[in-house]
């Protein structure tokens, strides 16, 4: 895995962890405050595909996963970042991958997550949601109270 | 000239793409398109939360009938990468056989809605009336037309037996000589050629940008096809290769399409062979999915299905994240189509084939300063027949 | 049901409205699948028109999300009446696998009235034509 070799050898401490679930699945963890580089790094210097990006409500944290693809290794990097959730923010990845708009317009809708620097975070699904219901957030109701 | 709004939509279904479309045109061009989802948004990731590890196949399922069993083999890719399963022989070839055939079904139905839009009915039928024997072979092996509940964790539900097998070849055989007429038929069409070469065009660039996937991206000459790259059921273990395009208009996109359904022929053909010398079970079981996190991909006809499941080692998973293809393709539009003309937008939107299937879907078109109607549905498609007929005449074709 | 001049003259040439409200596609192809040369329902003087104001029939296929109950409405109200509504699916008629979903405001029954239901997912185009077939029959 010469391409993680890559990436810690520029990023080094920034990343703050590195697991392999197999060869071809790799998490990698890194601060909120470094993603920006970090993706810049992927995205441009590696070559990476941006898949998508999926919020999870762990309830004590919120965790975004940012997945990339290295097409012609096959290879899926994830990058881990864990946000407060009292006030999730986070900056946002669109002014280096198009791409990733929608996604988190859809993250922001669902889960309450602001993207900082975002051109237009509308909501994106829905509009007839009530304020501060995010249905995938765990603590949330199956529905919307109506 | 004012500046007119163009909404297209909302009534469209996918997953969480029912697409609603907002063309800002000045004059015929267009300068400008905004697209607004969530019609159809179901709420499956949350839904998925609530299930068994083994419902959520029959749910996922139900993202999106014409990839219904794309999303299924995903997502147990995604279990078994997770639990590290790894699943009998017999299984792998019934699952390549299963996608393989609903890419055929699943093309021809987008080469048939494609001729619709550009006013050419004759291909709409005969495109759909090929696709039936597929249909009927789904029904034989596993007892639907749609909706085929074949995958499981672990591998598949239901076998395909000796004698279905002979069945198949022979419907698979007629098959090819009609495709191959219609392949013929539609790529030297001198209109079909003048309607749709150059138009919508996707640079190398944009695919990049956009993450477009499938056969967007190989129409723009991006070599990827998650089969070939992330090798899973039995794409590793017979013959066949990605089909690409250089120049990405939606021409070299009904290329690839089309060429693509004589590789899955070719897919489906080995697979059968092999089947039949192959014995064992096809299915292990699978009692208990551990803690952690899974990643699975599968090439569905329209692009890379992934899916994205976490487990605490309980019955339910955590979190399943979804991303359909037509996700990634559909913010393409923003590239492809600024500066084409209201008419070519139809077929230009068409080829990225969201998951189309409302092929009548309520359009309106409003002038933005008085919001008065200008256009319906009827008329866009008119429109977009009519430039067919027009380019017909100055090729010297006669009307009937 | 009374039996007026319209509703008779309504029964010879069906003109069908496809509106999907939140489906998987599927009922949607099947719809479309019985215009194609195997189903062919055009035989029976049905065509399937691209706006509802030309609509004798509404398909509903899919659940009837939030987002689109008030449009479902007003299309209905839109339909020039007499006019039939069929729910097509498991979807249309109980909500079938998304019941449970936070997007769901149906099923349709729930939205508008629905005068015939025709369960499956998806239904063969087979049972949607006699499901159609049964609507004529209603009308009588
Ligand atoms: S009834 Fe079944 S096939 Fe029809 S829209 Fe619902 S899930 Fe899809």
């Amino acid at each position: 895995m010469e391409i993680i070799e890559q990436v810690k050898e520029k990023f080094k401490s920034k990343i703050k962890s590195v697991f392999f679930h197999n060869e071809k699945r790799v998490y990698l963890e890194i601060d909120k405050e470094d993603l920006i580089d970090v993706v810049k790094f992927i995205f441009h210097d590696l070559d990476a595909r941006f898949i998508t990006a999926s919020g999870i409500d762990n309830l004590k944290d919120m965790e975004i996963l940012y997945h990339f693809s290295l097409d012609s290794d096959g290879i899926v990097i994830s990058l881990r970042v864990f946000i407060d959730r009292d006030n999730p923010c986070i900056e946002s990845i669109t002014s280096i991958v198009k791409g990733a708009l929608n996604i988190e317009r859809e993250m922001y809708e669902l889960l309450g997550i602001k993207f900082l620097n975002h051109p237009g975070l509308k909501r994106f699904l829905t509009d007839e949601f009530p304020e501060g219901f995010y249905p995938l957030r765990k603590d949330s109701p199956g529905r919307a109270e109506q | 000239m004012k500046k007119v709004i163009v909404p297209i939509g909302p009534y469209h279904s996918l997953f969480e793409e029912p697409e609603y479309f907002a063309l800002y045109c000045d004059g015929e061009r267009v300068v400008d398109i905004e697209w607004m989802a969530g019609y159809n948004h179901r709420g499956i990731e949350k839904l998925s939360e609530s299930k068994h590890w083994d419902q959520v196949t029959f749910l996922i399922e139900r993202i999106c009938g014409i990839c219904s069993t794309s999303h299924p083999i995903a997502y147990c890719n995604a279990v078994e990468d997770l639990a590290k399963i790894e699943i009998p022989e017999r299984a792998k070839y019934i699952r390549s056989i299963v996608g393989e055939l609903e890419r055929l079904h699943s093309h021809l139905l987008w080469v048939g809605l494609a001729g619709h839009f550009l006013g050419y009915n004759t291909v709409f039928m005969w495109a759909w009336k090929y696709r039936e024997p597929i249909l009927d072979i789904m029904e034989m092996v596993t007892g639907n037309r749609n909706h085929y509940a074949m995958m499981k964790i672990g591998g598949v539900r239901r076998d395909i037996e000796n004698e279905d097998i002979d069945i198949i070849k022979k419907i698979l055989d007629e098959l090819k000589g009609k495709l191959e007429m219609l392949t013929g038929a539609v790529l030297d069409d001198p209109v079909l050629a003048a309607r749709l070469k150059g138009v919508g065009v996707l640079t190398k660039q944009d695919i990049k940008d956009y993450g477009a996937v499938g056969p967007v991206a190989r129409a723009s000459g991006v070599d990827i096809d998650v089969r070939r790259d992330n090798p899973h059921a039995a794409y590793n273990l017979v013959e066949w290769k990605v089909i690409t395009c250089q120049d990405g208009d939606v021409f070299s996109k009904a290329v690839v399409r089309l060429l693509e359904c004589f590789e899955s022929i070719k897919i489906i053909e080995q697979s059968l062979v092999r089947l039949k010398k192959i014995k064992g079970d096809i299915a292990i079981e699978v009692r208990y999915i551990p803690s952690g996190e899974g990643i699975g991909r599968y090439e569905a006809p329209r692009g890379e299905c992934y899916h994205y499941v976490r487990s605490d080692g309980t019955s339910r998973p955590v979190r399943h994240k979804i991303r359909a293809p037509s996700y990634v393709n559909i913010p393409t539009f923003k590239a492809s189509c600024i500066g084409e003309t209201i008419a070519d937008v139809t077929i230009i939107l068409a080829g990225i084939d969201p998951c189309y299937c409302c092929t009548e879907r309520a359009i309106t078109v409003y002038d933005a300063d008085t919001r008065k109607k200008l256009f319906d549905g009827k008329d866009l498609m008119k429109l977009s027949q009519e430039k067919t007929r027009k380019i017909k005449k100055q090729l010297g074709f006669k009307e009937k | 049901m009374a039996i007026d001049l319209k509703t008779k003259a309504l029964k010879k040439s069906l003109f069908v409205f496809h509106l999907s409200t939140g489906s998987c596609n599927n009922c949607d192809i099947e719809i479309l699948d019985c215009l194609t040369p195997r189903f062919d329902i055009e035989r029976f003087g049905m065509v399937l028109v691209g706006s509802v104001k030309h609509a004798d029939v509404l398909l509903v296929t899919g659940i009837g999300t939030i987002k689109n109950a008030e449009r479902i409405k007003k299309l209905y109200e839109q339909m020039p009446k007499p006019g039939f509504v069929v729910a097509i699916g498991a979807c249309a008629c109980t909500g079938g696998i998304f019941k449970e979903g936070y997007q769901m405001a149906g099923p349709i029954d729930k939205i508008i009235p629905v005068d015939v239901y025709i369960p499956g997912c998806p239904p063969k185009p087979e049972a949607m034509i006699a499901g159609i077939v049964k609507l004529l029959e209603k009308i009588k």
